[in-house]
C-alpha cells in the first residue's frame, strides 16, 4: 500500500466516509425511510441528503481556502452544522 | 413484511470490485497525493491544503477554468440547436434513413487525434478548404497566430465532430413519438412551429438532457483535438483545463499540485453531472 502514499489525515478522512456509508446502510436496514420533501427544492432520500451534504461541504472548504484566511476547522465546523441541518430538515 | 428484498445487492458486488480498482482506489491515491509534495515515492512531505489554496488563487489556472466554461457553453449553444434542426430535417422513411444515419455516424468514428490533424490541414490558408475559402473572401484568417481564429477553428472542429451525436439522439427521440400525436395536431390544424413547441420538444426533453450532459462532460474534458490543432496557442488562447493539468503533471512532474487540481476539476464535473441527473430523474418522477 506504500504506492498509495497514505497520510494520517487522509486515512482518517476516508475512514470517516466509510463509517458514514456503513452507518447509513445499517440505519436504512433497521429503519427503512422513503423519499420526502424538506427545505431542499426536490424530494430526497437519506442517501441523497448525505451526498448533497458531502458535495456542499467540499465546495464550502474550497471557498474558505480560496476567499478567506480562516483556519480550516472553521469550514469543517460550518459543514458539520450544515450536514446536520440537511439530514434533519433537507 | 419487508418492503423489498435486499439480496439483489450482492449482484452488484462484481461491478463494485471493478469500480474499486478502476476508480475508487486511484481516486484515493490522488487525494493522498494532493496533500503532499512528492519528489519520488520515498521522498514526500505533507503540505496540508497548501496546493488547494495555491491553485484556487492562481490566475493562470483561473483563466484556464474560465476559458473552459466559455468553451463548453459555446459548444452546447451551437451543437444542441443545430442537432435538433438536423434531426428534424432527416427523412422519416425510405432509403434516405439508413443513408443519413450512416452519414451522420461517420464523424463520430474518427479518432480525436485524427480530427485534430484533419482540421490542421483544412484550416491552412494555402491548401486547406476552410482557411483558403475564408482568406479568398477577404477575411484575414490564420488560426496559428490569431486567438479569435484559433477559437473559431476549435469550435467549428468540435461542431463538425460532435453535432452528429446530438442529431442522432434527437432523431431517436423523434422516432419514438407515436403517430397519434401528429394526427391530433393535423385535426387541430396546428402549425409546424406548434407541433415542434408542444409535441416534439416536450417529448425530446429527456433525450436532450442526456445529449447536454454528454456534450458538457466531453467538452469540459477536451484535450486531444485542440492540443493537436493549436497546441493550446496562440499564447494560451486555447489552453483548456486538461492541457494545463497535463503540463503540470507530466511536463513539470508536479504531482501533488496536479492531484489537487484534478480533484477540483472532478468536483466541478461531479456537481454539474449531478444537477443534470437530478433534473432528469426529477422530471421522470413527475411524469
Amino acid at each position: 500500500m506504500g504506492w498509495m502514499a497514505w497520510t494520517l489525515p487522509t486515512a482518517l478522512f476516508f475512514s470517516a466516509i466509510a463509517l458514514m456509508l456503513v452507518a447509513m446502510t445499517v440505519w436504512q436496514t433497521v429503519s427503512p425511510a422513503r423519499e420526502r420533501k424538506g427545505f431542499l427544492p426536490l424530494a430526497t432520500s437519506r442517501g441523497d441528503r448525505l451526498f448533497i451534504g458531502l458535495l456542499a461541504s467540499a465546495y464550502v472548504h474550497l471557498l474558505v481556502l480560496a476567499l478567506t484566511d480562516w483556519p480550516l476547522w472553521v469550514a469543517t465546523a460550518i459543514c458539520v452544522a450544515g450536514m446536520a441541518i440537511i439530514m434533519k430538515w433537507g | 413484511m419487508k418492503p423489498y428484498n435486499n439480496k439483489a445487492w450482492w449482484l452488484v458486488l462484481p461491478v463494485f470490485v471493478l469500480v474499486a480498482f478502476s476508480a475508487i482506489i486511484p481516486m484515493m491515491t490522488v487525494v493522498n497525493y494532493s496533500v503532499q509534495d512528492i519528489f519520488d515515492p520515498s521522498t514526500r512531505y505533507f503540505v496540508g491544503t497548501e496546493w488547494y489554496r495555491e491553485i484556487l488563487t492562481d490566475p493562470r489556472l483561473l483563466d484556464s477554468l474560465m476559458r473552459q466554461f466559455v468553451y463548453s457553453f459555446c459548444v452546447l449553444a451551437i451543437e444542441v440547436p443545430l442537432g435538433i434542426i438536423v434531426a428534424l430535417s432527416m427523412p422519416r422513411r425510405g432509403l434516405g434513413v439508413p443513408f443519413s444515419l450512416i452519414l451522420l455516424s461517420l464523424p463520430l468514428l474518427v479518432p480525436w487525434n485524427v480530427v485534430g490533424t484533419i482540421w490542421q490541414i483544412i484550416g491552412r490558408e494555402d491548401i486547406g478548404l476552410y482557411g483558403w475559402t475564408l482568406n479568398s473572401l477577404g477575411l484575414d484568417y490564420n488560426y496559428a497566430s490569431n486567438p479569435r481564429d484559433a477559437w473559431a477553428t476549435v469550435l467549428v472542429m468540435d461542431v463538425w465532430h460532435w453535432t452528429s451525436l446530438v442529431a442522432l439522439l434527437c432523431y431517436s427521440g423523434l422516432r419514438s413519438i407515436p403517430d397519434v400525436y401528429y394526427q391530433a395536431a393535423r385535426i387541430d390544424r396546428a402549425s409546424s412551429w406548434a407541433v415542434f413547441r408542444y409535441i416534439q420538444l416536450p417529448k425530446l426533453k429527456n433525450v436532450l438532457l442526456i445529449a447536454v450532459m454528454l456534450r458538457f462532460m466531453d467538452s469540459f474534458m477536451i484535450y486531444t483535438e485542440p492540443f493537436v490543432l493549436t497546441g493550446g496557442g496562440p499564447g494560451t488562447a486555447t489552453t483548456f483545463l486538461s492541457q494545463t493539468l497535463t503540463q503540470m503533471a507530466l511536463g513539470q512532474f508536479d504531482l501533488g499540485r496536479a492531484a489537487a487540481f484534478s480533484l477540483i476539476y472532478f468536483l466541478i464535473i461531479l456537481l454539474v453531472t449531478w444537477v443534470f441527473y437530478t433534473a432528469m430523474t426529477h422530471n421522470d418522477n413527475k411524469g
